[in-house]
């Protein structure tokens, strides 16, 4: 657990870039610290691992002062990962993975070894171990930085805008990654970020910060984005709100019709055989949709270039909010719902889904905040 | 070229001698000039003085530093030390702006990320800063190398002999054969101490070799 106790930092020419923050990252947690630039989130991150000194209030490791341990041991149990990677340039991957253990003198032959697990675990291949950065592309530099933070197996990770500056798909990729890799190791995360998806896509818990480290909300994700606290959170988490919170919720067994379904090479005639108002779906050899295709309107066997694409496909169990997609996509309104190998289970209209949206109730504000907004707790009807 | 089938003995010495002259201060210098570049790059205050102040050594006239410097030490006049000073401080004007714009030119995140990573001070320097200004330094050292080379000759008016004895040597019999020898001798010097000195940066950088992004 990292505890931030009314820490400031006040900068020499007066500016204060964090105001008597108060805060605590759980321990196997991720944290998110959100905000416009220059609302301190980097320098709040920077003071766990003393970058930076604070000005005022502390910083405990669980029941440890940050500012009494010794500065470079303190780092060296922190893994630190930034915008491009900041690997060593004249080091070859594998000694730039090796960095912590060699400091900690795990020695050359264990460092190396645990440098090649790391490599496999971020998902390189072993032969670029002996590549140097420069010959990496900037995806594959951001996840040996994310392996070089792994090596001494840190308790605590920081990461300050790691997937920033990589391409939306290589992003999404990572961030993916990222959340396996943590949901096996546990760490305690600190992570800093401008982009609002990312911390409602990344974080156990969201902190929005405005101007000089003001701690404008903490909550989950889901909180934030049903009770943002004022309008400046508000703002800042965008629109679509209440689309975006379906993520957070579960889909239930939904009562699915039964699709019949042609497959590729199926002719007008079967297709048409086949078709539910005027529309079939088309699954290949395993039964994973491909498409759906309108019978009246094809005059031979069924092709890959007949398919109506964009339709998206959700999987059973998953969030409500790819349900209700599945159904606004598809273009026969019906939603395309498959299980967990991709082969078809069956399908559901978007009516359906808000009828279940509709039945669930939506998350209620927490006591602290129920007093401050000056409201009593909801009742609970008497059955 | 009979003159220089006679003398080969003797002009090898003078090479010998000529390389001992420039070469050490070579090493001496960049030695000095480590870590007053280091200082100039850590605080900005000081890179001004730093830099000019050094820099204005260079403007000594050999000359005059040859025949200073013994008085200065206390030494003999004929006592090599006294080259090798004065040359050791030349290097060090040459070097310590380029050692502290090598240093200059670590990108900021390896920087920090160095430190973040528990890197104290020294041992970053050593392992992380000074690897990366490699070649710079060694671009800086490689001019020194030369303006060495060239400056030592005129040693010879204080009586140290090195490859400028023999340009004395021809001028006083007025006898071209040892000044042309002295002449290509010198550029092959420079030369020598050229390669050397990318041989060794190539060694010392193979990273700076790694081609671009493969699949």
């Amino acid at each position: 657990m990292i505890r931030f106790d009314a820490v400031s930092k006040q900068f020499p020419d007066g500016t204060k870039a964090v105001d008597e923050l108060t805060l605590e990252a759980p321990t196997g947690k991720i944290t998110v610290l959100v905000g416009p630039s220059g609302c301190g989130k980097t320098t709040s991150l920077r003071m766990i691992n003393r970058m930076i000194t604070p000005t005022g209030g502390r910083i405990w490791i669980d029941d440890q002062d940050t500012a009494e341990m010794d500065e470079a041991e303190l780092r060296r149990g922190i893994g630190y990962v930034i915008q491009h990677a900041g690997l060593f340039p004249h080091r070859t991957i594998a000694a730039n993975i090796a960095t912590v253990p060699m400091l900690l003198g795990w020695g050359r032959r264990k460092s190396e070894a645990r440098a090649l697990e790391l490599l496999e675990r971020v998902g390189l291949p072993a032969n670029y171990a002996k590549r140097y950065p420069a010959q990496l592309s900037g995806g594959q530099q951001q996840r040996v930085g994310v392996a070089r933070a792994l090596a001494a197996d840190p308790p605590i990770m920081l990461m300050d805008e790691p997937f920033s500056a990589v391409d939306p798909v290589v992003r999404e990729q990572l961030q993916d990654e990222f959340l396996r890799l943590q949901s096996d190791l546990g760490k305690t995360i600190v992570f800093v970020t401008h982009d609002i998806e990312e911390a409602i896509k990344l974080g156990d818990q969201v902190a929005v910060l405005r101007g000089s480290g003001n701690l404008a909300q903490l909550s989950d994700p889901a909180q934030l984005l049903a009770h943002p606290v004022d309008d400046f959170v508000a703002d800042f988490v965008g629109k679509d709100r209440g689309y975006r919170a379906l993520s957070f919720q579960q889909s239930p067994q939904f009562p699915l019709s039964r699709e019949s379904s042609v497959p590729l090479g199926a002719t007008p005639a079967q297709a048409a055989a086949a078709a539910r108002d005027g529309w079939v779906l088309v699954l290949d050899a395993d039964r994973r949709p491909l498409g759906w295709i309108e019978p009246g309107r094809i005059t031979a066997p069924v092709r890959p270039e007949m398919l109506a694409r964009g339709g998206t496909v959700a999987t059973a169990g998953g969030p409500l909010r790819n349900a209700l997609d599945a159904a606004l996509s598809s273009p026969s309104r019906r939603g395309v719902i498959v299980d967990d190998q991709g082969a078809l289970l069956g399908t559901v209209r978007a009516y359906e889904v808000l009828a279940e949206i509709e039945e669930r109730a939506r998350p209620e504000l927490d006591e602290a905040d129920l007093e401050r907004a000056g409201l009593r707790p909801v009742e609970e009807t008497p059955g | 070229m009979t003159w220089l089938r006679d003398h080969f003995v003797d002009v090898l010495g003078l090479a010998g001698q000529h390389i001992y002259l420039a070469g050490v201060p070579l090493v001496l210098g960049l030695l000095i000039a480590l870590p007053l570049g280091w200082l100039a790059s850590r605080y900005k205050a000081l890179y001004p003085f730093l830099i000019i102040g050094t820099g204005l050594l260079y403007t000594i006239p050999s000359l005059a530093l040859f025949i200073m410097l013994p008085l200065l030490l206390g030494n003999g006049v004929l006592n090599p030390i006294n080259v090798l000073v004065a040359m050791t401080i030349y290097t060090v004007a040459l070097l310590v702006r380029t050692v502290a714009d090598g240093l200059g030119a670590v990108p900021d995140a390896v920087n920090q990320s160095a430190t973040a990573m528990g890197y104290k001070r020294l041992r970053r320097f050593m392992s992380v800063e000074l690897p990366l200004a490699v070649p710079v330094i060694s671009a800086g050292l490689r001019v020194a190398a030369v303006s060495n080379v060239s400056i030592v000759s005129v040693a010879t008016l204080i009586g140290v002999s090195q490859l400028g004895s023999l340009f004395t040597d021809g001028f006083s019999r007025a006898f071209l054969d040892p000044i042309i020898v002295g002449v290509v001798a010198c550029v092959l010097l420079a030369l020598l101490f050229d390669v050397a000195i990318l041989l060794v940066t190539r060694l010392a950088t193979p990273w700076q070799r790694a081609g671009s992004p493969t699949a």
